[in-house]
């Protein structure tokens, strides 16, 4: 089996959220890049497990620039095969998911796992975009994952619950939760990682639909009201009276 | 025209209303499109929120996104849609993207606001640490909405429901099994939430948590350690790496705030805290605050809105 992980880089989730360049840009300054949660932790592991059962490929992809390279071999040491980085700084989701689909088209991967979304922009857009750009079918935000000869068979979170679903590969699938546990790297992986194949592929011209044109930070919140824990009458009145959400 | 996509397989939602509300404050008519079998005289009742007519494609269940995507394509270029509207729920979340590639129309993905004079649309980034404003270079735009942005408004028009063949073709994905909890509040819709930590000590305790719920018709939710524990479903499972909620009334009963926590319900519009521990950080991050024992405080104030309930009537 020929799998595909696509995985992104993240702030680290303990990272200070602040902006430069009059609110346009996110300030870099002291943060520690990690490998998106959902994609090293569902994704990428989920794919692991797979190949291990029943042999195959695990290669996964990103699209930056050198600078990603280190968050690269973070998920080579937990113990994908191969690297393909797409040369070039991750514009929009649209642009990042068709440079993947550029690369993926007639590769034959059998499953393109991505994970359910990034925690810094929070799309939820790159997969779907993959599977309409490569006239595949796409299971959303799956918290299980098997693979049975070429049907794939899966649960994936519905308003309100969750649904058992197959499909025939090839096809594209978020990951999210439940799909798989968190694994360490070993000193054996972290050294291996170093040697493993990164490709390095030259960008296709393509233009971003979309661009952040600033950002805000939220308005700090007043200093809390402290209620007698003997008075709840007193919350459920001012709830309802100055908060006027019950 | 500006087209809303509704899932109307069961009623129409609080989401589906909110979707049709931003579409028509956005100026233009509104045009809904939805699959499924929903009454025609169910699906008119949108045009008291500004709808003017509604495809109905009633031979589509729904199930496989790429037939979505040619469901809402096709009533896009029927009526030459400008700007298309999504809920940013899990149908949004796997249609959108789709039809973004298929149209070549730039998405903003989980709007928390109408788009400002400039156009720009404010989003959540950094799971909900801060707000981003998002510019859409392409002629066509697709907007998916973060649920409880906006409230549901009336604004009656005539609205006329018409029968919609997408021609989506067959399905690639085929449903085995439904799991559907009877009565839940699906939680990122959910107005209020009710959500508990590990101070909660054990599974055997949600009775508290559960009953306060019920009184305030508010779903549970749970910090990240309880779910990875198995003392609650993963669902419930509220944060950075969890789901991002912001519903009105937040409130957290045995949890200290971490930054992981606080990033997926600080856009709750009000927070009540519950902790025995003073100096927890969630209190930073409260409203209103209650240092004390949660198996003692939840309780009383579950019988508080009791109390308040029966008094309103
Ligand atoms: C990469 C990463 C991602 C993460 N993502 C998330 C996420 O998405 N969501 C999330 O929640 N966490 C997340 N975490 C974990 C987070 O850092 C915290 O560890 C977690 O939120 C703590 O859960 P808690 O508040 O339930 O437990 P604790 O931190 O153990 O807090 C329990 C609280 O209960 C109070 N308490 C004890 N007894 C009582 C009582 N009887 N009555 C009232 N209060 C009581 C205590 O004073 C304490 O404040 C993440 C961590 C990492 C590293």
């Amino acid at each position: 089996m020929n799998i595909l992980v696509c995985i992104s880089k993240a702030p680290d989730t303990t990272s200070k959220i602040a902006f430069t360049n009059g609110d346009t840009q996110f300030d870099e300054n002291g943060v520690q890049y990690i490998v998106n949660p959902y994609d090293e932790w569902y994704a990428l592991v989920r794919a692991l497990e797979l190949k291990e059962a029943q042999g195959g490929n695990v290669t996964i992809i990103t699209v930056g620039t050198p600078a990603d390279d280190a968050v690269i071999r973070k998920a080579l040491a937990i113990g994908a095969d191969d690297a393909v980085r797409i040369d070039t700084p991750a514009t929009d989701a649209y642009f990042t998911a068709m440079q993947i689909a550029e690369f993926a088209k007639g590769k034959g991967f059998d499953l393109i796992l991505t994970g359910k979304e990034t925690i810094d922009y929070n799309g939820s857009q790159v997969a779907g975009m993959l599977a309409e750009a490569l006239e595949l079918p796409f299971i959303s935000v799956a918290a299980k994952l098997d693979v049975e000869g070429a049907t794939v068979k899966a649960e994936r979170e519905i308003v309100g619950g969750a649904q058992e679903v197959e499909v025939q590969m090839p096809v594209v699938i978020s990951c999210a939760k439940g799909m798989a546990e968190q694994r360490i790297p070993n000193m054996r992986g972290i050294m291996a990682a170093r040697t493993k194949p990164l490709n390095v592929v030259a960008p296709v011209a393509l233009d971003a639909l979309t661009t952040y044109s600033s950002y805000s930070m939220p308005a700090a919140k007043s200093s809390v009201k402290l209620i007698d824990p003997n008075n709840l009458d007193e919350l459920v009145a001012l709830l309802h009276n100055e908060a006027k959400v019950i | 025209m500006n087209l809303v996509y509704i899932n109307s397989a069961n009623g129409l939602s609080k989401a589906a209303l909110e979707t049709v509300t931003y579409a028509k404050k956005l100026g233009a008519d509104v045009a809904v499109v939805t699959n499924g079998g929903a009454d025609a005289s169910v699906l008119a009742s949108l045009g008291n929120y500004g709808a003017s007519v509604v495809y109905q494609d009633s031979s589509l269940d729904g199930q496989d996104p790429s037939q979505l995507v040619k469901l809402v394509a096709a009533a896009a270029q029927k009526v030459s849609a400008t700007t298309i509207i999504f809920s940013h729920d899990l149908i949004g979340k796997a249609v959108a993207p789709r039809l973004s590639v298929r149209l070549k129309a730039g998405l903003v993905a989980g709007a928390v606001a109408l788009p400002e004079a400039n156009g720009n649309v404010k989003v959540n980034v950094f799971s909900g640490k801060a707000f981003g404003f998002v510019q859409v270079n392409s002629a066509t735009r697709i907007i998916s909405l973060l649920p409880n942005s906006i409230q549901p408004e009336a604004n009656s028009v005539s609205c006329l429901v018409e029968a919609f063949d997408s021609q989506a073709g067959a399905s690639a994905i085929t449903v085995k099994a439904t799991k559907k909890p009877e009565g839940a509040i699906p939680l990122p819709e959910a107005e209020r939430v009710v959500s508990a930590g590990r101070g909660l000590k054990g599974p055997e305790n949600w009775g508290v948590v559960e009953d306060l719920a019920t009184a305030l018709g508010a779903a549970t939710a749970c910090s990240r350690p309880v779910a990875d524990i198995g003392w609650r479903p993963h669902h419930e499972h509220v944060g950075q790496t969890g789901v991002a909620i912001r519903p009105n009334l937040y409130i957290a009963a045995g949890i200290s705030g971490a930054i992981q926590h606080l990033a997926g319900v600080n856009g709750s519009k009000v927070i009540v805290v519950i902790n025995t521990d003073a100096e927890a950080p969630f209190f930073k991050a409260a409203d209103y605050g209650i240092v004390g024992d949660a198996f003692e405080v939840l309780p009383r104030f579950t019988e508080a809105v009791k109390r308040f309930k029966a008094a309103q009537h």
